[in-house]
């Protein structure tokens, strides 16, 4: 089997252990429902002001939520002690990395699509206009977000403090991509086609490099 | 490594460091003003001049250069550390981003107190700006995650070491088109900075060098003798010499 079909494999497994106990699903959809219901309350409700507003409540629930499930889904590895497991398999560490930050990335872009709705319902904003390229900026958030979470989560799977290390670790790494989605709904809710183009590309670019760079770092970050 | 690389250059940036303030007070013409709309520092004439508070410049921008230069220096020997496998390389990346972190906070503490002065703002989220106080805080976080990780976070502060220098073009990309940041010479080629200013700005950046030179290679030498005293340790214990 390839690379590719054992990182498959292991994701589906993933995917598959969160659809039998629905935990991390449930709670972080929750949470990123209780924080547009903040949103909605602690911000302005004047909708020329909310609208500039709603980009970074949807990017900042994405940063909240995905750092819960980030941390749940390698906290399960790590109660069971199958990240040895997975490291001893005869397959490529990458596999291994590729299909977590896979399973991360479908679970941080189901967050994302509930929290769209719930922000579209409670602060009627006209997020759903464009809804091809705010699902592919999303689908691009998600997948940044997956993959320096996962590379940074999987080293600190032994460290005792590592829910608190992983958001100073990953914030600051993670400015550029925040700042590339928030524009990206900035410039749809706007109307402007040009912002879009840029920080979709930017946004790709830094997808790619960032993976570039994870896949050849990951290897010597879980030796044990 | 020779054990008398860090009192030398400690010594000179102790000497350069009187020259330098000598310079910078007495060489270097007063009546200077960065005008809101332009790129270049240039000699000024009319209304606006900073005065004394333009002097900062000469701290600042070493400053800034050395902290970019411990960032470099910092990735490539988490390369080399990740890949090889030696803490000399660790050693060395722990060193330099300590003394980052050191400059970095001069260069932001020397940028807002001039920003003030010439902005009338301490902070305005400008790419430059931005770009330091984000590396910065990186840089912060990796010497959290040595002090409080334990044993993997070697490992760990190596990965985000080489995560930011790659970051560096995309948080400069990122700022928008807007780097009204003023320039050192034109279009930020120091080579080409006003003939009046340019020696007090050479040995002001010679000084800082040599300052963060030292500062680097007594880190370097302390980091290895921890790691020494450590394995050492460990080796007693095995050997049961030591309880």
């Amino acid at each position: 089997m390839s690379t590719l079909q054992h990182a498959a494999r292991i994701a589906w497994k993933d995917l598959r252990i969160e659809l039998r106990s629905k935990e991390i699903i449930f709670t972080m959809m929750f949470f990123g429902g209780l924080l547009a219901v903040i949103y909605s309350y602690v911000f302005p409700t004047n909708l020329d002001m909310i609208k500039l507003a709603v980009p970074g409540m949807l990017w900042v629930t994405i940063a909240f939520a995905g750092t819960i499930g980030l941390s749940r889904a390698f906290d399960r590895e790590r109660e069971n002690d199958t990240m040895r497991a997975l490291l001893l398999a005869p397959i490529p560490r990458i596999s291994v990395f590729l299909g977590k930050a896979v399973a991360i990335a479908v679970l941080v872009l189901l967050v994302a699509l509930v929290i769209v709705p719930m922000l579209v319902l409670l602060l009627d904003v006209p997020l759903f206009d464009n809804p091809g390229p705010l699902l592919i900026s999303l689908l691009l958030g998600a997948i940044g977000f997956a993959v320096i979470g996962s590379v940074f989560s999987a080293a600190l799977i032994k460290v005792r403090s590592r829910d608190v290390l992983l958001p100073v670790i990953i914030y600051p790494l993670l400015v550029p991509l925040f700042m590339a989605g928030t524009s990206i709904t900035a410039g749809l809710l706007a109307g402007d086609s040009e912002k879009v183009g840029f920080w979709m590309g930017f946004l790709g670019l830094y997808d790619a490099a960032f993976l570039v760079v994870s896949l050849w770092i990951f290897e010597s970050m879980v030796i044990e | 490594m020779s054990r008398y690389a860090a009192p030398l250059f400690a010594l000179l940036g102790a000497i350069g460091f009187a020259v330098t303030i000598w310079m910078i007070f007495t060489d270097t013409p007063l009546q200077f003003s960065w005008q809101p709309n332009e790129r270049h520092v240039v000699l000024a004439t009319g209304s606006g001049s900073l005065f004394f508070n333009q002097k900062i410049f000469f701290w600042h921008v070493p400053h800034a250069i050395m902290l970019f230069l411990a960032v470099g220096v910092a990735g490539v020997s988490s390369i080399g550390f990740l890949t090889k496998r030696n803490p000399k390389w660790d050693d060395v990346a722990l060193a330099s981003v300590e003394v980052a972190v050191a400059f970095g906070a001069v260069t932001l503490l020397t940028g807002m107190i001039w920003a003030k002065a010439a902005w009338g703002h301490w902070w305005i989220w400008e790419k430059r700006l931005t770009m330091s106080l984000l590396l910065w805080m990186t840089l912060v976080g990796y010497t959290i995650v040595r002090r409080f990780a334990g044993a993997s976070g070697e490992r760990i502060a190596a990965a985000m070491a080489v995560f930011a220098m790659i970051g560096v073009p995309f948080i400069y990309t990122m700022v928008g088109a807007g780097d009204n940041h003023p320039q050192a010479g034109s279009e930020g080629n120091v080579a080409t900075l006003n003939a009046d200013m340019r020696p007090a700005f050479w040995s002001s950046m010679v000084t800082f060098l040599c300052w963060f030179l030292a500062l680097v290679i007594t880190r370097v030498q302390s980091a290895r003798m921890q790691r020494e005293v450590r394995e050492l340790r460990e080796k007693g214990l095995d050997a049961g010499v030591l309880e």
